[in-house]
């Protein structure tokens, strides 16, 4: 396949500026001089879209946290800029009805974002205080973090839809997508896989058709949605290309880095934006994080150059270069040293865990071999008491990859050994781990037919089909090996990989697997659908389509808009993936657009599920 | 409370960096220090027209100036905490009603009927295409038919806020047992209901739930799960003792009744070891003092504590490691891992030998262990171990390549040189000639070797 020219990005700014827009009408509805408490995971993205100033603007006066304290504000007019959580509503009202029972009187207006839910307002009501405070909406969906790149910012967003089951997020899904239609549609195409995928896709067709589309010209004519729970084995694996390893080490939060003392090597800490207006970042970002060194060091071989240069210039050449060149070489300078510091600081924790050695298991482990070796690998990291949440995703991969058959070879491993190194708390999160499919136990296989047999003959057939999936997807086999196999995961072992030089996407784990997620949407786009897929679907159990719309949008494949493609990731994506895709974009000539409902890694997914604590 | 995270590995690793590579080049790392030499020589050469152009202003913090981060932060600094006042829950009005007239009651009256009592709900009895989200009131259902078919209806457009409004609903308006009822064969809304009950901290209710489903185990889960709101020792050992007898699966039970024994341990331990603290005669107290009670740790933390604190006692102490190794069925591995450690950091090599030697009928010693003598050398030097300590079990190691890796790798010569000897490599040995220290006993071992006649060199 040869390489094209890809399409261009549409601008995503307008998306910012709505949002601000959309607040500032907000705080307006609330005149005069007001304090404004904003929920913490809040206060990001709204560093993205607004400033101080902005706030200030519209009479905001003193900025505050939710920290779930006592306020101490004395305004007496107090808006709160929160999540639709029962937790923090509940803090709101106790908020509310200390300044009653001190019998201050002041206005409060709570403005949920990106949307309020039914049992925040009961909790008003039940608090006695509906109707002493009043509620608007930010519709705040799509936040872009960078030019291919948009953030939903719900990490909730996962484990309340695939834990626990619970699809208010579902509307969310389809409002963020309707509102991206809106603006850079029509869609002529949407593909799709997993349950909550079809919901979202059927809550987005409901708001378009409530709504009226005008005519325009396509942007972005191709939709992918996919569910985290198609793929768990790819945001479980160690992420070696440079942007995901800064994720794992640092965490980036919401495009943003901290880099501490030890990355910048003064006493202070730095945060740092990452994103393409970086532009050593912007070449280091998809690549493979041994090749990460050549090149830096050869970008400071350049600089130096560069500087060099101003040696035997006389005055009017040294003025061209102070006024020319010289801005530009410091801008480089910061950025080379620190993301120079950045690459020797991972290096030294990755050193400091053995990340060779854990690599090699993630790699047998993907491979399904030498699995007697991962397991005494996984079970001394737990003896010796090595990070939990690392044991953990050893042991979700594990059983991910075998099926919940290693179960054969240690039945300690799920649960007794972990539990003695952890604390027996965790057994609330193994059951987490459980209930998500993330560790199978091995079970009698006809418990589960029996069970449905004998549900199903309590309840009607309606409600009998809904039952099979509960069931379903309550002990939901990964399929991993089959589905590894019929897609072609892994490369032979034999072969070469030239990391410098990345044959196929498999390159971002060092040529050792091709993220499913990816390869699935590689697949579909190349036929099409899901047409010569069915053994695939069906491994993953099924939930997949295609459908073409009809509105008179421009279907040629060959049009920009079609080779634009935003995939929806509903759950979450890594760094790892975004390479992936940008990779098979730049192999096939298409741009993908990334919209997901947060950015994840292992660490995030596997804390997720912790439940050991209040 | 939970020891944290960094004191935890603290007890196993005292860092120390080996070799690492991507893909075998060493140097990369070394290139990378260049680099960043290179970089920082430019330095000087840019600092002293730095601040006029910085991309952005940031504070001391590291914080951009006049984020909104920055700025909440600066509002809290200047702030000092204060915890709820009381309220009287009692519902009269306030004695002082000045401010409570019954009209300011309703102030905010045209809010109350913008965003009202009711409730975007998919309107019935309309087929599924002509389906419109109206505004409806939920008063109006009143049979329980009409109830369920409200409850299907929302389950069938997949929107979790009105399956939730509904189920709030339902349970204001049906009994209990009703509702259990209906929502056993309804998966969707009971999963919704359970994570409402859940997020609102309705805990009785979600039990009742779970026993009215038979869902004991989870009934058992969710009952354990409060002993984490507890925080004095005793009323939460009591309150495990309590778990103990609940219908957990027989494995989670083990658990329970583990982790019950483990914190009435951990609380006779505590008491008798802070007492020895603080009267200041017990040696390893002063040397080596606490860093943090032993209460709620992990089994492998308490082993390891034990390890380290009452290594010499007897099998009668409950502090005594082996005592521990055999109420809570410890596996052999899992005991050598955990003492080792703990003795290696306390450099007692003596203890460390102990461990692995065995005798055999005849009296004479060997060393055995469960396992590799490759993963014990790198437990030993991760906790800093001399390599006299080192070399004798880098020298069990069987394989004869990992056992050269890691005699190298830890400066162990001395094996290097005697693997070197029984292969006959001449080649080998005069190039690790190169390596060790001039004029050291090592180069005159080898040396010594090279002019040894007897030995027949393969090369």
């Amino acid at each position: 396949m040869s390489e094209r020219d890809s399409p261009e990005l549409p601008d995503f700014s307008v998306l910012k500026r709505l949002a601000r827009d959309q607040l500032i009408y907000l705080l307006e509805q609330l005149p005069g001089k007001k304090d404004l408490f904003i929920e913490a995971d809040l206060m990001s993205p709204l560093d993205r879209i607004a400033n101080v100033s902005t706030l200030k603007q519209h009479e905001v006066d003193k900025l505050y946290k939710v920290e779930y304290k006592p306020v101490v504000s004395t305004s007496d007019q107090l808006c709160f800029l929160i999540r639709p959580r029962i937790q923090t509503v509940k803090w709101v009202c106790d908020v509310v009805n200390a300044d009653k029972a001190a019998g201050k009187f002041k206005r409060y207006k709570i403005i949920f974002t990106p949307q309020k839910f039914y049992a925040c307002e009961t909790v008003l009501e039940e608090q006695g205080i509906f109707g002493d405070v009043s509620t608007d909406e930010w519709a705040f969906y799509l936040l872009p973090l960078d030019e291919d790149i948009i953030n939903l910012e719900l990490p909730e967003f996962f484990r309340d839809n695939f834990l626990e089951g619970d699809q208010r997020w579902v509307r969310t899904g389809g409002s963020a997508l309707h509102l991206f239609h809106s603006i850079y549609g029509p869609f002529s195409k949407v593909y799709g896989i997993g349950r909550c995928s079809k919901m979202v896709y059927e809550s987005w067709r409901e708001q378009v058709k409530e709504g009226e589309q005008k005519a325009r010209q396509a942007e972005v004519g191709t939709v992918f949605l996919i569910d985290r729970d198609v793929d768990f084995v790819t945001p479980l694996c160690s992420q070696v290309v440079y942007e995901g390893l800064v994720d794992d080490i640092f965490r980036i939060k919401c495009g943003c880095v901290e880099f501490g003392p030890d990355v910048t090597s003064s006493d202070k800490s730095i945060k740092v934006m990452l994103n393409s207006q970086d532009k050593v970042f912007n070449e280091i970002r998809n690549e493979h994080f041994s090749n990460v060194f050549g090149f830096l060091s050869q970008k400071a071989r350049n600089l130096q150059t560069a500087y060099d240069k101003r040696r035997g210039m006389d005055i009017k050449q040294m003025k061209t270069f102070v006024s020319e060149e010289l801005k530009g070489l410091k801008q480089e300078h910061r950025l080379l040293s620190l993301h120079i510091g950045a690459s020797e600081s991972m290096m030294k924790k990755k050193t400091k865990q053995d990340f060779q050695e854990l690599l090699k298991t993630e790699h047998s482990l993907l491979e399904g071999f030498e699995i007697r070796e991962c397991i005494s690998f996984i079970e001394e990291h737990i003896n010796r008491q090595v990070s939990m949440i690392e044991s953990l995703r050893l042991l979700c991969l594990l059983s991910l990859t075998e099926n919940g058959e290693s179960n054969q070879f240690s039945n300690n491993l799920n649960s007794a050994w972990p539990c003695q190194s952890y604390g027996v708390d965790h057994l609330l999160t193994f059951a987490n781990l459980k209930q998500l499919g993330l560790l199978v136990e091995q079970q009698p296989g006809e418990t589960l037919t029996v069970m449905e047999s004998k549900m199903g003959k309590l309840v009607n057939d309606k409600t009998a089909g809904k039952l099979t999936d509960a069931f379903s997807s309550l002990a939901k086999k990964s399929n991993f090996r089959a589905l590894s196999r019929r897609l072609s995961l892994v490369p032979k072992s034999d072969e070469e990989y030239d990391l410098r030089v990345p044959r196929d996407m498999a390159y971002i784990f060092s040529g050792a697997y091709i993220p499913l997620s990816c390869k699935l949407i590689e697949q579909v786009l190349e036929r099409d659908g899901w047409t010569g897929l069915e053994e695939v679907t069906r491994l993953l159990n099924g939930h997949e389509f295609a459908v073409t719309g009809s509105n008179g949008a421009d279907l040629r494949p060959q049009s920009d808009a079609q080779r634009i493609i935003l995939v929806m990731f509903l759950g979450g994506c890594t760094f790892s993936e975004i390479s992936a895709l940008r990779f098979l974009g730049r192999e096939r000539g298409y741009k993908f657009i990334v919209l997901t409902t947060a950015i994840t890694n292992s660490a995030r997914l596997i804390e997720a599920m912790l439940d050991n604590h209040v | 409370m939970m020891k944290s995270k960094a004191d935890e590995e603290d007890y196993w690793n005292s860092s120390k960096f080996k070799a690492f590579t991507f893909d075998d080049e060493d140097d990369e790392f070394t290139k990378l220090k260049e680099s960043r030499q290179a970089v920082n020589s430019i330095c000087g050469l840019v600092e002293e027209e730095e601040d006029e152009d910085e991309v952005e202003k940031v504070s001391w913090s590291g914080e951009p100036v006049g984020s909104i981060s920055w700025s909440v932060r600066e509002t809290a600094s200047s702030l000092r905490e204060q915890s709820f006042p009381k309220i009287d829950t009692t519902p009269s009005l306030p004695k002082n009603s000045s401010g409570y007239s019954l009209s300011s009651l309703f102030k905010g009256k045209e809010v109350l009927s913008d965003s009202s009592v009711r409730l975007y709900a998919p309107e019935l009895r309309k087929p599924k295409s002509e389906y419109k989200v109206t505004a409806v009131s939920l008063e109006k259902f009143r049979s329980l038919q009409e109830k369920l078919l409200l409850l299907d209806e929302a389950v069938g457009v997949h929107d979790g806020n009105v399956i939730t409004a509904v189920l709030i609903y339902l349970k204001k308006s049906l009994s209990k047992e009703v509702l259990f009822r209906e929502l056993e064969s309804r998966q969707t809304a009971l999963r919704h209901f359970i994570h409402y009950l859940t997020e609102s901290k309705e805990q009785r209710l979600l039990l009742e739930l779970y026993r009215a489903l038979g869902r004991t185990e989870d009934e058992a889960l969710l009952q354990y799960k409060e002993h984490l709101r507890i925080t004095d020792e005793n009323k939460r050992r009591d309150f495990l003792k309590s778990c103990v007898s609940l219908p957990f699966s027989p494995e989670d039970a083990g658990h329970v009744q583990d982790h019950y024994t483990l914190l009435e341990r951990q609380i006779i331990i505590e008491a008798t070891d802070r007492q020895a603290e603080t009267g200041g005669k017990v040696e390893i107290f002063q040397k080596f003092p606490r860093r943090a009670s032993i209460l709620n740790m992990p089994l492998i933390t308490t082993l390891y504590y034990c390890c380290f604190y009452h290594y010499a006692e007897t099998e009668g102490t409950y502090s005594s490691p082996a005592n521990i190794r055999q109420t809570f069925r410890i596996a052999e591995k899992q005991y050598f891992v955990t003492a080792l450690a703990a003795r290696a950091k306390l450099k007692a090599w003596h203890d460390v030998d102990a461990l692995f030697t065995s005798r055999n009928w005849l009296g004479f010693t060997r060393k055995k262990s469960p396992l590799s003598f490759s993963r014990v050398a790198d437990i030993l030097s991760k906790n800093n171990a001399p390599v006299q300590v080192l070399q004798e079990y880098v020298g069990l190691v069987d394989d004869v390549e990992l056992r050269v890796a890691l005699a190298q790798k830890y400066k162990c010569h001395f094996i290097v040189i005697s693997t070197y000897r029984d292969l006959k490599d001449r080649q080998l040995l005069l190039g690790y000639r190169g390596k060790v220290e001039r004029g050291s006993e090592e180069e005159r071992k080898i040396d010594e070797l090279l002019s040894n006649p007897q030995i027949r060199w393969k090369n």
